[in-house]
Formats: C-alpha cells, sequence, structure tokens
C-alpha cells in the first residue's frame, strides 16, 4: 500500500484512489482481465457500493485494496488518518469465520493479533455482541449459530477491529429476505455511529440503494467502470420507507438498465464464442 | 359464541391437536430408540446363547470353537491370579509408549511438511518411498538392530503409528480452507500467529484422524511384535495358547484385545471432545 508516496495527488477529504488500477491473471487457458484502469476516488466517511455482472473483478478489486492481491499495473492510495489504527479490514464473502473459536474470540481475532490483553477483548466482545443482541451467543461455537448469525459475526469481526476502512464482500450474499433486510438495517446503525470510509460489494440493486452514497457499476472482460450513481436520498434511512419513494424507483431503473446491456453484451459474446 | 371466540377455539384447539401430535410423536421417537438400544443389546447375547446351546448339542466342536461357559471359566483363574492383568499391563505398556513414540514425531514432522514447502519437497520422497512398506516386513531388521527387549517391540508400534498420523497432519495443514489464511493475512497475522491460530487447530480434526488409525495399527502389531522374542503380554498369551493349543486361553487373550481396543478408542474420543471442543457432535 502506497500510502505515503504522492500523498499531495489527492486531497484530504479523499480516503482512496486508484489510478488506473489494473490486474491481470495469467491462466492456463489465457490471460484474464479481472481489472482494466479502474480509476475512483472515494471520501472519508464514504459508503461506496459496487454491482456488476459476476466475474468483473469486484472481488478482485477489494482484494487489492486489501493488501491480499498485488495489483499488475497501475497504482492507489489510501489515507491513513490514525496510525494506531489498520488501515483496512474485509468480511469476506462466504463463511469465513473460524469453526475452532467460540463467538467472543471470533468477535476480538483482529484485537488479538494486535496483543489486545485478554480482558480487553472480553470486553470488547461483550460491548458489540450486546449491541447486536447476541450477548448470549457469546461463548457458543460457529457449528451452533445459524447462517444468519454467522454473517453478523463476520461483519462484527470488521468493524471490532476498526480499521479506518471496511471493505465488504457481499456479506449478505446468502441470506434470506428478511435476514437480509435485518442486517442490512443494523450495518447502517453501526456504520452511521461509526463515519468508516465503507465499500460493500453486493448483487441485488436494492441493497446497493439501501447502504450506499453512490453505486460504482462494473463492466466485465475487461472489469471496468461502467457508471457512477449519485445516490441522493437522505440519511439516516429506513430501508422500509425507502422502497416506496420515487428517488427509489428511479435510481433503481438506472442502475437496472445499465446492469441490463451488460448482459445483453454477454449473452452475445456468448453466442458469438 | 361470538366469531371472535370461535376463531379462538378454532386456532386453540388446533394447537392442542398439534401439541398432541407432537408428544406422540415424541413418544414414538423414544419408543423406538429404546427399542433400538434393546437390539443392540439383545442380539450380542442371543448369539452367546445361541453359541453355547450349539455347543452343547454337540454341533460345533468345542475344542475348535469353545462355549462361552469354557471360556468363562478359564477366565475367572486367570483374572484371580492377577495373570490376566498382568499380560494387559505389560501389552498396555508397549502399545503407550509405541503410539506416543509414534504419534509426537509423527504432528511435529506432519505439521512442518505441510506448513513449509521446502520441508515438505525435501521430506516427501521418502516418505512416499517408505510409507507402502509393510511394517511387520521390518520387524526382523528391527529385532537385528535393537535386539530381543522392550526397544524393538515399542519400535515396532512406533513406526506404524508415525506414518499414519504425520500423512494425516499433513494433510490436515494443506487442506485448510484458503479463505481461512486469507483472514489472518487480512488482520495482519505474523507467522506464529498464523500457526498458532489458524493453521494448528484447523489440522486438530485430523491429526486425531491419524492417532485413531494410529491407535488401529498399533493394536495389530503388537500382537506381531509379542509374537517374536516375548515373555509376556496379551499377544504373547495368543502365541502361547496356540502352542499349549488351549483354545479357552486363546478366547480369553482375544476377549481382552477388544476390550484394549474399545478403551483405547474411548479414551481418544473423550480426549478428542476436550480439545476440539468446536467440533459438530452431529458431524
Ligand atoms: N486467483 C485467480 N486466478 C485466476 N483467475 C482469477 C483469480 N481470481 C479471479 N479470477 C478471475 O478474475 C475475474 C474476476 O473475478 P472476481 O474478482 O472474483 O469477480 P467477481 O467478484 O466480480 O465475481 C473472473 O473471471 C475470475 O475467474
Ligand atoms: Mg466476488
Amino acid at each position: 500500500m502506497e500510502e505515503s508516496k504522492g500523498l499531495n495527488c489527492f486531497f484530504s477529504t479523499e480516503a482512496i484512489l486508484t489510478e488506473n488500477l489494473t490486474k491481470v491473471f495469467k491462466t492456463r487457458v489465457g490471460n484474464i482481465i479481472a481489472l482494466e484502469d479502474v480509476n475512483i476516488s472515494v471520501k472519508q466517511g464514504e459508503f461506496l457500493c459496487i454491482v456488476g455482472p459476476s466475474g468483473c473483478g469486484k472481488t478482485t478489486f477489494l482484494r487489492i485494496l486489501g493488501g491480499l492481491e498485488k495489483q499488475t499495473s497501475g497504482r492507489f492510495y489510501m489515507r491513513s488518518r490514525n496510525p494506531q489504527k489498520p488501515l483496512t479490514s474485509m468480511v469476506f464473502q462466504g463463511d469465513s469465520i473460524f469453526p475452532w473459536m467460540t463467538v467472543a474470540e471470533n468477535v476480538t481475532y483482529g484485537l488479538r493479533i494486535k496483543g489486545i490483553p485478554p480482558r480487553d477483548r472480553r470486553e470488547a466482545a461483550i460491548r458489540f455482541l450486546k449491541l447486536m443482541g447476541l450477548l448470549k451467543f457469546i461463548d457458543a461455537y460457529p457449528y451452533q449459530l445459524s447462517g444468519g448469525m454467522k454473517q453478523r459475526i463476520n461483519v462484527a469481526r470488521a468493524f471490532v477491529s476498526d480499521p479506518e476502512i471496511l471493505l465488504m464482500d457481499e456479506p449478505f450474499g446468502a441470506l434470506d429476505e428478511q435476514n437480509r433486510l435485518i442486517l442490512q438495517q443494523e450495518l447502517l446503525k453501526i456504520w452511521e455511529g461509526s463515519g468508516k470510509t465503507s465499500l460493500f460489494i453486493t448483487h441485488s440493486i436494492d441493497e446497493a440503494l439501501m447502504l450506499g452514497d453512490r453505486v460504482m457499476v462494473m463492466t466485465a472482460h475487461p472489469g471496468k467502470i461502467k457508471a457512477i450513481v449519485e445516490v441522493d436520498i437522505e440519511r439516516p434511512r429506513n430501508i422500509l420507507l425507502l422502497r416506496s419513494s420515487p428517488e427509489f424507483a428511479s435510481l433503481y431503473r438506472e442502475i437496472w438498465h445499465l446492469l441490463q446491456e451488460e448482459v445483453e453484451k454477454a449473452k452475445a459474446r456468448e453466442l458469438s464464442a | 359464541m361470538s366469531m371472535a371466540e370461535e376463531q379462538i377455539e378454532k386456532t386453540f384447539g388446533q394447537v392442542i391437536v398439534k401439541e398432541e401430535k407432537a408428544r406422540m410423536q415424541s413418544k414414538a421417537v423414544a419408543g423406538r430408540e429404546l427399542l433400538l438400544k434393546v437390539l443392540a443389546f439383545l442380539s450380542p447375547s442371543l448369539l452367546l446363547v445361541l453359541w453355547e446351546i450349539l455347543s452343547r448339542l454337540g454341533v460345533i466342536d468345542v475344542r475348535l470353537f469353545s462355549s462361552p461357559s469354557r471360556i468363562f471359566y478359564a477366565l475367572i483363574p486367570m483374572l484371580y491370579s492377577g495373570e490376566l492383568l498382568y499380560h494387559t499391563m505389560v501389552s498396555t505398556r508397549r502399545i503407550v509408549l509405541g503410539f506416543l513414540a509414534g504419534a509426537i514425531p509423527g504432528v511435529a514432522i506432519g505439521l512442518s511438511m505441510g506448513l513449509f514447502p521446502p520441508v515438505r519437497a525435501s521430506l516427501m520422497p521418502m516418505v512416499a518411498a517408505t510409507f507402502p512398506i509393510p511394517k511387520l516386513a521390518v520387524m526382523p531388521l528391527i529385532l537385528i538392530i535393537f535386539g530381543l527387549g522392550e526397544t524393538s517391540k515399542i519400535f515396532t508400534i512406533a513406526i506404524g503409528v508415525f506414518y499414519l498420523v504425520l500423512i494425516n497432519t499433513m494433510a490436515g495443514v494443506l487442506n485448510i480452507d484458503e479463505i481461512y489464511l486469507d483472514v489472518a493475512k487480512n488482520f495482519g497475522a505474523s507467522r506464529l500467529q498464523f500457526y498458532t491460530t489458524v493453521a494448528l487447530p484447523g489440522a486438530l480434526p485430523m491429526i486425531f484422524a491419524g492417532f485413531k488409525l494410529g491407535m488401529g495399527t498399533a493394536l495389530l502389531l503388537i500382537v506381531a511384535a509379542e509374537l517374536s522374542a516375548a515373555k509376556a503380554g496379551v499377544g504373547w498369551m495368543v502365541w502361547r495358547a496356540y502352542d499349549m493349543f488351549d483354545i479357552e486361553k486363546m478366547f480369553v487373550a482375544l476377549i481382552t484385545m477388544a476390550f484394549l481396543g474399545y478403551v483405547f478408542s474411548s479414551l481418544l474420543d473423550l480426549i478428542e471432545r476436550i480439545v476440539i471442543p468446536w467440533k459438530n457432535p452431529k458431524g
């Protein structure tokens, strides 16, 4: 992460800036351009949602920002305002909480890695689980939890490590509609209190509009930014009221058309291949 | 009766019916479980009774197959004199020491082979080449090297346990879901932190599977190890009974072995439950 280099290139209100970020995977069947020339700047405290057809490089983008993958070319900057805090923390797609740790141990894993003593970790776990209504499961193991609870723990683990930037990869993708709505509302609640810059991948337009300040729509093969849509809906948002508002409907249509074009293109590509 | 009351009556009526059904169902389930338990106890008992009757009727040759009562009468004095206990303890000592001598280096080397590709690359050819050799075929060599004492018997068991534990431990580390490596990396875990919070706990279920396989092999090898140059032990009892054509004693030794196997596997299960409390008991 080149946080120090070229800091003057971006304004102090910005948390992330990418410059021609490109990632090529070399595979046996040839090169896959997962990302090509992605340029975006994300404001401090902004909630940016990312949508796009599957395989368009959403996960790859987040993994590069999270330091789990190295870009092939291009650069990105991230501003660290507090060197005591971790810069990024990722919520992974799918089930990623450790089966061998209790709920408390999972939630405070980041603190353990930082060397925070057990007593303080326990306190942090109690505080956070109380907030999420999961206190009675504090010493349970993941096999005793439902899918919705596991996903809450997954998100909580990233929050508790208190990063400056949260990177979330379809955290609610595998949940049923009801759980998804509840978790969205909970996420908004803790996010609004924290002011953390957040990137959130989703395949649901609904979800992107409920959570995001902006929605970044991506195209596949190569993965590029197709459009960035501003979501001018005021906060705090009520997920139930939101759905019936006119702004929501028109934004939904706009993004749907953008994605529709991509789906058509993918179909045409398949037919010609 | 008003509409509302009727409604309540209806719903409650349904609830009661449902509860009654549920109660009957749970009764049926409990009944079935009891039946299964009775069956599990009854069928071996029935077999014993059948064995006894057939041997008394002379349908089966008691000189070859003995009978439950004869085995029982042979067992009692051996229990009283402490003879059986003595042989059991001798074998138990060999099994436990051999198991530890094989399992501890098995875990250590298996972990390092799983974690460090250079270690794996340099040791794998040797492991792959020597693993398929039947351990019994190595016994004469072990006897020549270690002599006729306890060491050679313990060593024979240790080798058998070692390979199974090593291979399972290595596979356990290599099979840890990659997402957990990403999580550790995401939170900035050091190498040491990664080993203690991800690699070791993640490999534990496979390590225990290796222990269980190793214990099975240890029980197999004890008989072979006590065949040659032993003067005590349950395996020795079998061979001794063979020499003396003492079928009852042989059965007593076999029963003792079954018992030993049961005790050791229960013990491993117990330790597993303590060490891996996070394992779903339903699999
Ligand atoms: N480690 C990898 N090796 C090779 N190809 C990969 C790898 N990771 C992702 N890809 C490819 O890169 C493209 C983008 O993947 P990904 O970022 O996971 O997409 P998304 O999250 O949008 O579904 C896909 O075509 C995928 O097959
Ligand atoms: Mg993805």
